[in-house]
């Protein structure tokens, strides 16, 4: 398991949230409880499974969503 | 495409505006119904094409979001062919979700300008003996980093070599240089005003202080108060009933224009925003401010605070002993000074530190048969002069005469809580000294302001005895003051405050011992220079231990609470009127609904924003 700390662009709107959130959790290897996205500072922190699903994927399934991917941290 | 079309949201925007005033001129000047048509047409199709996509993704995730509404509200206008309506309303949703998006920047503004004092990069030593700079998630604990003048410190750290004064605002909110060198602790996001220093790295990213405090301030920004998750609950199933009801009103009435109005007009905008930008923008102004508020349910909580405890010493007082009033007697008072200075030298006692703080620099001599006087003081020889230091008894049994200035001098000083030291030279009593633990400058003033805004009861609780609280209790008008108290007995005091008299209590301590207290009470305020206990339990951290930003925070927080009523009020109140508009009359239509539902999302944001300047009258 390794964690990521992704900044995305900022958020306009609530329901952007969701729809990243909806879409994370849809992704296999990403570990649902916790995906956790702050509207304010406009991040997404979450854990994943790397052998899964890669840091790649997971950005460009935001991407798809319609929002840039500032900066994104993995440990 | 999808990709494509969103990202260029803005240009949509642009060009819809145009064709739409291009439609409109063309009608009225050259009376053109053709231009007219076809550019409101491809108006509402470009702008339909950002939204329905956004709509889609919703869907597709669950979520009945506002672009849901419109999208079909749009499709409406369509169908019974009103394309000026599905224009307008389009370019109208899009160029205020641009609006929106501008000022909500504004308003994050202040956690912004924090979060860029974050360090980015760090020279660090490689195993060939050359510093390289490098980014600073490359930086683990034990790397040793090199810090140059106007650098920022990468990490948490301690100096290794070198030496130089650092600018700690940044933690601290203070911005006076604080003198490194090796052994002393730096901080992360500080910077060096002058000098060089190596520092070997103990904490680095979110371990940090600085890391800890920017994500304290994120999350606090995004944890939601009990009024608020009901507004998301109630967001999440009103955007499906406004759905239901206007198909219900389109079977039944067979009016599609009546129906897709009503879409548009239940769009639940400034009810979802407006609770969070107030709270954004009160959270940014603490931090700004020195005051690092936890979240949205502290701010509700403070607002509305009935009573505030006070640990004494080192909140209300500096916490440490200091000569606090001095009388000299006859002549030669440097010199009994000198005499003074150097046997209190030799002493640990508090006291002696502060008398010795007092007189500062001065001549030191030899001190010669040195008695200490159990519960008296000292004797002692210097320079051939006998010197004795210590209270009124041990001037008694040296048989110092005290005269009746003297003697009205030392009640009066017992009289204002100082503990007394006198000092007499061969028998003559040369200084009288009383030492206290003083009230830090200004608190006096400070819960006067807290009372204004008001708070019912100020009481202090305190380890000292009581005559000492008294006294301080006296001079700072506290409603109450209690003495003689353990940590334990102030928790359980704090408890039945809030069990018994069913008050909300808010606990304000230095943070270290006082944390069952902090955690007890309603609102934990610690007055912490950045320490990671205060930080972690409280629920409102004083940056740099000052207490005037108090009454502040606590200004602010009412400003807040009141500001966040104030854009619930707006929004519903904005619902009501169009609704009403629509039922008894006949000038709300689907482009007037979505203007002003625009403007009142704009509203509360801007109302949100006014909480940035706030500052305490």
């Amino acid at each position: 398991m390794k964690s990521a700390t992704i900044q995305l662009e900022t958020l306009a709107c609530p329901s952007c949230m969701l729809k990243i959130e909806g879409a994370l959790k849809s992704l296999d290897g990403v570990d649902k409880d916790t995906v956790k996205i702050s509207f304010n500072s406009s991040k997404v922190k979450l854990d994943f499974d790397e052998d899964k699903v890669s840091i790649d994927e997971i950005e460009s399934s935001i991407n798809k969503l319609g929002y840039d991917v500032i900066k994104s941290k993995v440990k | 495409m999808q990709r494509y079309i969103l990202s260029s949201k803005n240009k949509i925007t642009s060009i819809s505006g145009v064709l739409i005033a291009v439609g409109f001129i063309s009608k009225w000047t050259m009376g053109s119904m053709d231009v007219f048509v076809w550019s409101l047409i491809i108006a509402s199709i470009l702008g339909a094409a950002p939204i329905a996509i956004q709509a889609y993704q919703a869907l597709k995730v669950k979520v009945v979001s506002i672009d849901v509404l419109v999208t079909i509200a749009v499709g409406g206008a369509f169908l019974i062919q009103n394309y000026e309506e599905a224009a307008i309303v389009t370019f109208l949703f899009l160029f205020g979700a641009f609006l929106e998006q501008r000022t909500l920047n504004k308003t994050r503004s202040a956690i912004k300008e924090l979060t860029e004092m974050a360090p980015e990069s760090a020279l660090k030593l490689m195993d060939d003996g050359e510093f390289v700079e490098v980014e600073v998630d490359e930086v683990d604990v034990g790397d040793v980093l090199l810090v140059k003048t106007g650098a920022k410190v990468p990490v948490d750290g301690t100096v290794l070599t070198g030496e130089g004064s650092v600018n700690e605002a940044s933690i601290t909110g203070e911005s006076i240089p604080v003198k490194k060198e090796k052994g002393s602790n730096v901080f992360a996001g500080t910077i060096l005003d002058n000098g060089t220093i190596q520092i070997i790295a103990d904490r680095v990213g979110e371990d940090t202080t600085f890391g800890k405090i920017i994500e304290l301030v994120e999350e606090a920004q995004d944890s939601k108060s009990e009024a608020e998750r009901f507004i998301d609950r109630f967001a999440k199933y009103y955007t499906p009933a406004v759905l239901v009801i206007a198909f219900i009103v389109w079977i039944l009435s067979r009016d599609i224009e009546l129906a897709i109005t009503i879409l548009v007009l239940g769009c639940p905008g400034a009810l979802v925003i407006g609770v969070p930008v107030s709270n954004v923008a009160g959270i940014g102004n603490g931090a700004r401010n020195g005051i690092l508020l936890k979240g949205s349910e502290v701010i509700s909580d403070f607002s509305r605070l009935d009573t505030i405890v006070f640990d004494k010493t080192g909140t209300l007082t500096v916490g440490k002993p200091s000569v606090a009033e001095k009388e000299y007697y006859g002549d030669n008072i440097d010199e009994a000074l000198g005499y003074l200075a150097s046997v209190e030298r030799e002493s640990d006692h508090p006291l002696a530190k502060a008398v010795l703080e007092e007189i500062g620099e001065t001549t030191f001599s030899t001190v010669e048969n040195t008695e200490v006087v159990k519960g008296g003081g000292i004797v002692a020889s210097v320079n051939g002069h006998k010197i004795a230091v210590g209270n009124a008894a041990l001037m008694e049994r040296e048989n110092v005469k005290l005269d009746e200035k003297a003697r009205a001098d030392i009640a009066r000083f017992e009289k204002a809580g100082n503990s007394l030291v006198l000092a007499a030279v061969d028998g003559e009593l040369k200084v009288l000294m009383g030492v206290r633990d003083r009230i830090r400058p200004g608190v006096k003033e400070d819960l006067l302001r807290l009372k204004k805004l008001g708070v019912k009861n100020l009481i202090m609780l305190s380890g000292d005895n009581q005559g000492t609280v008294d006294v301080v209790s006296r001079e700072l008008g506290l409603t109450e003051a209690h003495g003689n108290m353990l940590p334990e007995d102030k928790s359980a005091y704090i408890k039945k405050l809030i069990e018994e008299k069913g008050q909300i209590v808010a606990f304000v301590g230095d943070g270290v011992n006082d944390s069952p207290s902090i955690a007890l009470a309603n609102i934990g305020i610690a007055m912490g220079g950045g320490t990671d206990v205060a930080i972690e339990t409280s629920d409102v951290v004083l940056m740099n231990s000052d207490f005037s930003r108090l009454p502040h925070a606590l200004g602010l927080t009412k400003a807040t609470a009141r500001n966040m009523k104030q854009n619930i009020f707006i929004a519903l109140g904005v619902v009501l009127v169009l609704l009403a508009g629509l039922l008894f009359s006949e000038w709300v239509n689907m482009s007037i609904g979505m203007l002003v539902h625009e403007a009142s999302i704009l509203v509360v944001i801007l109302n949100g924003m006014r909480l940035l300047r706030y500052k305490l009258r």
